[in-house]
């Protein structure tokens, strides 16, 4: 059964049947997915998602599928990681990293997203699916879709990282390279889903898409033990996994299965692109789009579809925004492997890197519960460390040829620690 | 002249045309044109102040006009306008506005 109630304009609050539909025929607002939250209420608790799969389905009953779930049967469920050594080195209690770079199969956050769209897709008899995306998307809906058997059309920017790249094609998409950044992409794929009897998950199917991404939310709340960290801090492209964490929290809140602590959401964005950040420190309602220039591909949308509801809940959560530059990012990523063994992305690397300014300038108390979102992983983008890994040495297999490098036994430094940064 | 590409939820709007040639010096003059001639349109484009309706996205061959002169754009014969929905982009939801201002 599905609790699923309607397609609702999140402006003028009209109310459409459950079908493809991304914007209101009256505002052009667009639409969201509504629930019956009083026939969940003593029927979704803790015990029947507890006993659920370990995946993101666990959390079916606030998502918006009809039957059985049909794609990313084992996705989610992601480690949520207490970073000790992180944490001791920034000075903050309890730091939390909800690692995403280990979802399955295609190890980024995409994978929640796409389980539901898909599932959905097939619902609707839809035999092809597609999207517009800077790469970790790609990834997923090629992926997703050969596993359900579905025809995939994906569009990327043309400069993408070529691992993202290889790793969609690998599944037999059909896979098309656009001449421009992402917005452009993203505009030919409006159009596209208006000519093309498609679904494109990020436009057509973006009410039931957008909901996956709540999933990230509900298992940083169950993994806390039921509870809400106080912060959390999660990086914007598109601007649609921000508001759907902090809708996650409000929905658990609503439900009673944690006690509203008033979380703090914030946002992270690369300085070569940040619209959303720079709209919530001058504190105005609406972004400027911006041409997009930083390593940080995966998040470099200039005109995020979902930008002003990321505003909306940064500033109603009592949350805040900073912006790191392409040289903060990189350091970060190395930070954060270097202490907790985790290889992002420079997605990820943006957001860590933005959670420490906001500890440092004082927004984030280092004695409050912090969680950041690391949505990708490292290996599709392994282009953006070249030259800052140092060269390896090439030796013969002797032991006189290592000693060599590193001295005899007794004066050998610990390779790693010596260089901490 | 300059086309003007409509998207479907629109073309109910112009008797289902996908696209309707119109003259005029600027993008906003083009677009207030159009409007003046499908009645039904007119709140879909336009605000109460005569503001392009922050859901539609209006792109000069394909260019967001945002990152040209907006409205005050200028036209020259042949060029091509598209009208495509944000999607979810433009200003902030009602959903939150109740919740504002804590």
């Amino acid at each position: 059964m599905s609790f699923v109630r309607a397609l609702t304009c999140k402006e003028c609050g009209t109310a459409y049947p459950v079908v493809p539909r991304m914007i209101c025929d009256e505002c052009f607002g667009p639409v969201e997915v509504s629930y019956d939250y009083a026939a969940m209420r003593g029927v979704v608790t803790r015990e029947r998602i507890e006993s659920g799969p370990r995946s993101l389905w666990r959390y079916r009953d606030l998502l918006p599928i009809e039957g059985e779930p049909r794609a990313g049967l084992r996705s989610g469920f992601t480690p949520l990681v207490r970073a000790e050594r992180l944490g001791r080195e920034l000075g903050v209690r309890e730091l939390y990293l909800k690692d995403d770079s280990a979802n399955y199969p295609t190890f980024s956050y995409k994978d929640r997203v796409v389980a539901v769209a898909l599932t959905r897709a097939m619902e609707f008899g839809f035999d092809t699916v597609g999207c517009a995306s800077t790469g970790n998307l790609a990834h997923a809906v090629a992926a997703h879709a050969a596993a359900a058997g579905l025809k995939a059309v994906v569009f990327i920017p043309h400069d993408l990282e070529a691992g993202k790249v290889v790793a969609t094609l690998v599944f037999g998409p059909r896979l098309v390279k656009i001449r421009g950044n992402y917005d452009d992409v993203n505009r030919l794929c409006t159009e596209v889903a208006d000519e093309y009897g498609w679904a494109i998950v990020n436009v057509n199917l973006r009410p039931y898409y957008t909901e996956g991404a709540k999933t990230h939310g509900f298992e940083i709340a169950e993994q806390l033990g039921w509870r809400l960290p106080k912060h959390t801090v999660v990086p914007v492209a598109g601007g649609t996994i921000l508001p759907k964490v902090w809708k996650a929290y409000r929905e658990l809140v609503e439900l009673g299965l944690v006690a509203d602590d008033s979380a703090h959401i914030h946002a992270a964005q690369a300085k070569g692109c940040n619209p959303v950040a720079r709209a919530i420190e001058s504190g105005a309602d609406q972004f400027q789009p911006q041409k997009p220039n930083t390593i940080a591909k995966s998040i470099a949308i200039g005109n995020p579809a979902d930008g002003p509801y990321a505003i909306r809940v940064v500033r109603d959560s009592g949350g805040f925004a900073a912006s790191a530059t392409d040289a903060e990012i990189l350091d970060a990523i190395e930070r954060l492997a270097r202490t907790e063994g985790i290889f992002t992305e420079p997605a990820g690397g943006t957001t860590l890197a933005c959670a420490i300014k906001l500890i440092e300038s004082g927004r984030i108390p280092r004695d409050e519960t912090i969680c950041v979102s690391i949505t990708g992983n490292g290996l599709k983008t392994i282009e953006v460390q070249e030259g800052r890994l140092p060269e390896v040495p090439v030796i013969e297999a002797r032991l006189e040829a290592f000693a060599a490098i590193v001295g005899p036994p007794e004066a050998a430094a610990p390779p790693q620690e010596a260089e901490a940064r | 002249m300059v086309s003007i590409r409509i998207p479907t939820p629109l073309r109910g709007h112009v008797g289902g045309a996908s696209s309707v040639e119109l003259a005029g010096g600027t993008v906003g003059e083009v677009l207030r044109e159009l409007a003046q001639r499908h009645e039904k349109l007119r709140g879909r484009l336009f605000n109460e102040q005569g503001e392009l309706n922050r859901f539609v996205n209006v792109f000069l061959n394909d260019e967001d006009i945002r990152f040209l002169q907006g409205l005050d754009t200028k036209l020259k014969d042949g060029d091509g306008v598209k009208l495509v929905p944000a999607i979810a982009g433009g200003s902030a939801g009602k959903v939150y506005d109740q919740g504002a201002g804590r």
